[in-house]
Parts: structure tokens; C-alpha cells; sequence
């Protein structure tokens, strides 16, 4: 497979990448550049140059997962770049082929399909208030932890309707809709990326040493969830 | 320059926007942390604009964090998209009236995504009608939620019982402004002053009395960042560039941040707290936090609505410093109240809670 000719099949890879001269201002505004050790400015240069082994090693790398995709490297290229779209190109390209197992933030990709993936399909909202465990959401302080606590007052207090029928804030989708959205995801390759993200996921946590038992690898989704090596940062 | 020729300059960062008969789409993050919020803005639009706001309960998320965590793919962001815009078009409506930038900033890039590829559009169409029998008209005006207080920001000064004013001092309040990155980052000319003067909340702040606060980092992301949130071992990004943003805007001495995002607010909100736990340091006056507000809060006070019906009291940072400033009434022994004054028990608060 050519992999530059495998990402121009991708739209948002031909309108992020028109004609980059390497002048640095997407660096310069992205916020990940400085707070991980990443440059988009090279980003763009390597795959501009097309070269194939690089275009390898970077969809296996740490780096194409350091990216917020917050776009504001769109605002400030004055060629019309994009390289949070490059990015996301990149991303789609490395779970197809099952190379973001081999970085540690690509592999978080399992944690992520795990939550909001299979919130959409099977409740039709990425986020749930279920979610906000307080022991996984600490950021959420002792609010949070009272919101999680007492969700059904806490939202009728304030007008939501959760889990309710009809219209409003957290109301249950109802099921023909969830139909939808599930077919919808079967037909154009949403169910396809889920399961190469599990199947690549579980060759990737075997060889890691961690085992299927009855809980679906939870313990190699705790491990990816929570694990950093302390190598990513900008020193 | 003559007047004829500033006004021509300025065209450029002018925005249509739908002055009646809104579809409503809702946000997943915004009904999570702040529901009160959608609530305000639908009463502000029905009962004091007289506006028609329609929402269908079929509409699901967008699947927009998904798409920008990369779980996505495109084709099928598309066509859910598609979905929200048949059941807009079977409801008879053509303006989309958005509660999410994130689903702002998509429902953009699809749109114009299929101008510049128009067989993405006619693939989409496919897709659509094999997945559920629907077809769909593109909305004639896509307007965030905010675009829509801020059309009508004169109107809620003119009804309004507060003004964004210390009533002890009798000066406007120091407000900072932020807005979320896919309002405008993405597609200036779908916002309101475009992405280099972005005046959406700027309007709003400065018809209803305050005082926009600008500062070396007022247009630096908050840090969401999708996965860099959502993955716990990734949260020092989301934590590192709110912190950027406190530390710049600290020295001009801000009375509330305003924002226009679902994410942004929860993360200026939260991220105060867990600085305050990590390094005892605080932003706001006498060892408190800046209080953080939506704009459809910020709004509802404006109106003079009760701020625990709009749920401020989901709130970690204290929004009791801007009350008072404002000189607005609230009774504390029911912030934490359930419906009807129901005790279900407050929250053990510590640091910008106290």
C-alpha cells in the first residue's frame, strides 16, 4: 500500500495540505507544541516530502496523537494549511492499519471507543452523566462528585429531563433513533472502525502480557487510560 | 479612511443570522455540566423574544467528540449530520440553531466540505437514504446559539432588571471573554467578527454595561483538546493551557469569564479548583476563584432570573463573588436544594468553593 496515496483518498487531507514553506506559525499558536514535545511545522514537511518510510514511522509514532485539533493552526497559516486536519487524516489512516497500537497514546484509542464510541450507538450522546465517576473524574471536584451523587434531583432542579421521555436536556433517544444511528454506523464504516480498534487493541494487549478473562481486557484499558511514561512533554 | 469605506472593511466580519423559526440542536458536554443553560436560552427565546425554537426528540449528538477524538470517521459524521438536517427539513424549519461549538464547527465543515467536494454530498445523500429512508435540504442559516442572544442583545438590555455593574462602586465589571476555538478558528466568516475579532460576547458584555478585559492570552484554547481530556494520563495538556490563560489574565483583575462553549466554562470552572489543590494558588479576589459563567447565564441574570434555576450551583468556582457585585438577591440555604427546596445534602466544599 502507498501511504501518501492511501491519504490523499481522504478529503480533509487534501484541504490541510495545499503548499506548506515551513515558516513555523502553526508551531508557534499550537497549544500542543507547548506542552508536548511536537511541531506541526515538520508535520507538514514530512508529508510534503512523501516519503514513505517517514510517513510510516509517523503514523506508528507518539507524535500524531499530541495534537488537540483545536484548529487554530487553520487561523494563522497564511498558506490555508491545516495540520489538525493532516493530523486527523494521519489518525484514520493509523487505526485502519492497526499502527497506533505501537505508541502509548495511540493506544488509548481502545479507551476512548470504549466510552464515547459505544455511548453514541448505544445511548445517542458521547458523554453521560454515568461517566463522571468520581474516582476517574477528580478534576471534577466535590461539585461533580455531588452532581454524580444525586443526578436524578440535580438535573429535575434544573429543568433537565434525564432519562425522560420527549424532548429536553439528557432525555432518553428513543429507540428508532438509536436504530438509526446504529445503522448509520454499520453502513459507513463507524462499526468497522470500532472493531479494528478492538481487534488490533487485543493482539497489541496480549503481547503486553495481559490476559481477555471476563472482563474484556479492563485491565489493559485501566493500564491505557492511566498510564504516561513521563517522555512526552517538551523539556 | 471615509465612514462608507470602514463600513466596506467591516463587511467582511459581519454574520447573517435567523431572526425567528430555529431548529434546536442540543450539545451532549453543555446538557451534562450545564443544563440549566439550554433551558435558559429556550425561555429567553420563547417567553421574553416571543421567538419560535422548535426541537424534535429524535436528534442525537452529533457524534462530534467522537469525530475530534479521532473514533469517528468522516463518513459517518456526515451522515449523522445529514440526519439532524432531515429531521430539521421533515419539521418544515431552515435555520439550525446550535448549542455546541463543537457541532458548530462540524456542521460548518460539512457544509462547506460539500461545496468544495460535491460528490462527498451526493455519497452522503446514498448513505443516508440506505441507513433510514431520509432526505435532507442543507439549512439556509447555521447560527450558534450565542450568534442568536447577541442579535438580540439590545433587546434583553432594554427588558433587562441588571446590568453587568459592581453596585457598590457603580463601575462596569471586569469580564473576560473566551471563545471557544471551533466558533470561528475554523471558518471565520461563520462567525461574528470573524476569528481575528471575534465581538459575539464582546456585544453582549458591552450592551448589558461590562467591561471586556483583553489580555496577552485571551485567544489561547482552553485546553480541551478532545483526547487530551478525555484519557486521564493526558489531562496535564487540558490543565497546562487553562493555567496559561489564568496566569495572563490574573494581573487585569477579571470579575467572571464569560464563554460561548459548553467545554470551555467546565474546564475554567474545574481547572481553578484542582490549581488551587495542586499548587494553593487562586485567581480571583481574597483567595477565591474567578467565578465562570455561559453566556446564557450571564444572559438570565441580566433578566434577573434566579441563578440556582439556571443552575449555577453546578458551579466548582463560587459564582457568589459576581452575584453580589451585581448586587443580585439569592438565598444560600437553597443552592444546593433540590426541586421544591428538597435537602438532598451540599457538597463537601473545599478551595474555590469555599
Amino acid at each position: 500500500m502507498e501511504l501518501y496515496l492511501e491519504l490523499t483518498k481522504d478529503v480533509r487531507f487534501v484541504e490541510g495540505l495545499k503548499s506548506c514553506m515551513n515558516c513555523g506559525v502553526c508551531t508557534a499558536i499550537c497549544p500542543a507544541a507547548e506542552f508536548y514535545d511536537y511541531d506541526p511545522r515538520i508535520i507538514a514537511g514530512i508529508l510534503q516530502s512523501k516519503d514513505e518510510k517517514r510517513i510510516e514511522e509517523l503514523l506508528k509514532s507518539e507524535t500524531i496523537w499530541y495534537c488537540g485539533e483545536c484548529m487554530s493552526c487553520k487561523t494563522r497559516c497564511p498558506r490555508g494549511n491545516t495540520v489538525g486536519l493532516i493530523i486527523m487524516a494521519l489518525r484514520s489512516l493509523s487505526q485502519d492499519l492497526g499502527y497506533f497500537a505501537e505508541s502509548e497514546k495511540g493506544r488509548q484509542q481502545l479507551a476512548i471507543k470504549r466510552v464515547i464510541g459505544e455511548n453514541i450507538v448505544s445511548k445517542g450522546y458521547c458523554v453521560l452523566p454515568e461517566n463522571m465517576v468520581p474516582e476517574l473524574h477528580p478534576e471534577q471536584g466535590p461539585v461533580g462528585e455531588w452532581i454524580y451523587d444525586n443526578k436524578e434531583e440535580v438535573y429535575e432542579r434544573v429543568g433537565a429531563n434525564y432519562n425522560g421521555e420527549g424532548e429536553g436536556a439528557l432525555r432518553k433517544i428513543p429507540q428508532e433513533s438509536l436504530d438509526e444511528i446504529y445503522r448509520i454506523f454499520e453502513i459507513t464504516g463507524g462499526l468497522d472502525r470500532f472493531n479494528k480498534i478492538e481487534y488490533f487493541s487485543k493482539a497489541k494487549a496480549e503481547n503486553m502480557g495481559f490476559t481477555e478473562n471476563e472482563d474484556n481486557y479492563s485491565d489493559y484499558v485501566n493500564h491505557i487510560f492511566t498510564t504516561n511514561n513521563g517522555k512526552h512533554n517538551r523539556q | 479612511m471615509k465612514r462608507e469605506g470602514k463600513i466596506q472593511v467591516w463587511q467582511d466580519y459581519q454574520k447573517e443570522i435567523a431572526d425567528d423559526h430555529y431548529f434546536y440542536v442540543r450539545s451532549c458536554i453543555r446538557q451534562n455540566f450545564f443544563p440549566g443553560s439550554e433551558q435558559t436560552f429556550l425561555k429567553i427565546l420563547r417567553k421574553e423574544l416571543n421567538k419560535d425554537i422548535h426541537e424534535n426528540p429524535h436528534h442525537t449528538s452529533c457524534s462530534g467528540i467522537g469525530y475530534h477524538s479521532d473514533i469517528v470517521p468522516f463518513d459517518t459524521i456526515q451522515t449523522v449530520v445529514a440526519r439532524q438536517f432531515a429531521l430539521m427539513t421533515e419539521a418544515g424549519y431552515q435555520n439550525l440553531a446550535v448549542s455546541c461549538i463543537t457541532s458548530f464547527g462540524i456542521y460548518n465543515e460539512i457544509i462547506e466540505t460539500w461545496k468544495e467536494f460535491p460528490s462527498e454530498l451526493e455519497k452522503v445523500r446514498t448513505l443516508l437514504k440506505k441507513a433510514t429512508g431520509r432526505e435532507f435540504d442543507i439549512p439556509q442559516n447555521v447560527a450558534h446559539a450565542s450568534d442568536i442572544v447577541y442579535k438580540f442583545r439590545n433587546e434583553i438590555a432594554a427588558i433587562g432588571k441588571n446590568h453587568l455593574v459592581n453596585q457598590k462602586t457603580g463601575k462596569p465589571l471586569k469580564i473576560v471573554e473566551h471563545i471557544g476555538c471551533h466558533y470561528s478558528k475554523m471558518f471565520p466568516s461563520k462567525g461574528v467578527g470573524g476569528a481575528e475579532f471575534p465581538h459575539v460576547l464582546v456585544g453582549m458584555i458591552e450592551s448589558w454595561g461590562g467591561e471586556v478585559v483583553d489580555y496577552p492570552e485571551r485567544r489561547h484554547c482552553c485546553g480541551f483538546g478532545f483526547r487530551q481530556y478525555l484519557v486521564m494520563s493526558n489531562r496535564g495538556y487540558s490543565v497546562s493551557n487553562s493555567r496559561k490563560k489564568f496566569e495572563s489574565m490574573e494581573p487585569y483583575k477579571p470579575d467572571a469569564i464569560v464563554s460561548n462553549c459548553p467545554g470551555c466554562p467546565m474546564f475554567l470552572d474545574r481547572w481553578q479548583y484542582v490549581i488551587e489543590e495542586m499548587e494553593g494558588k487562586t485567581y480571583g479576589e481574597n483567595g477565591q476563584g474567578i467565578p465562570v459563567l455561559t453566556y446564557e447565564e450571564m444572559a438570565g441574570l441580566v433578566l434577573g432570573y434566579n441563578p440556582w434555576d439556571m443552575g449555577m450551583q453546578m458551579h466548582q468556582t463560587n459564582v457568589e463573588p459576581l452575584l453580589d457585585k451585581m448586587g443580585i438577591e439569592y438565598d444560600p440555604d437553597l443552592k444546593y436544594a433540590g426541586k421544591d427546596g428538597k435537602i438532598i445534602g451540599n457538597p463537601m466544599m473545599v478551595a474555590c468553593g469555599k
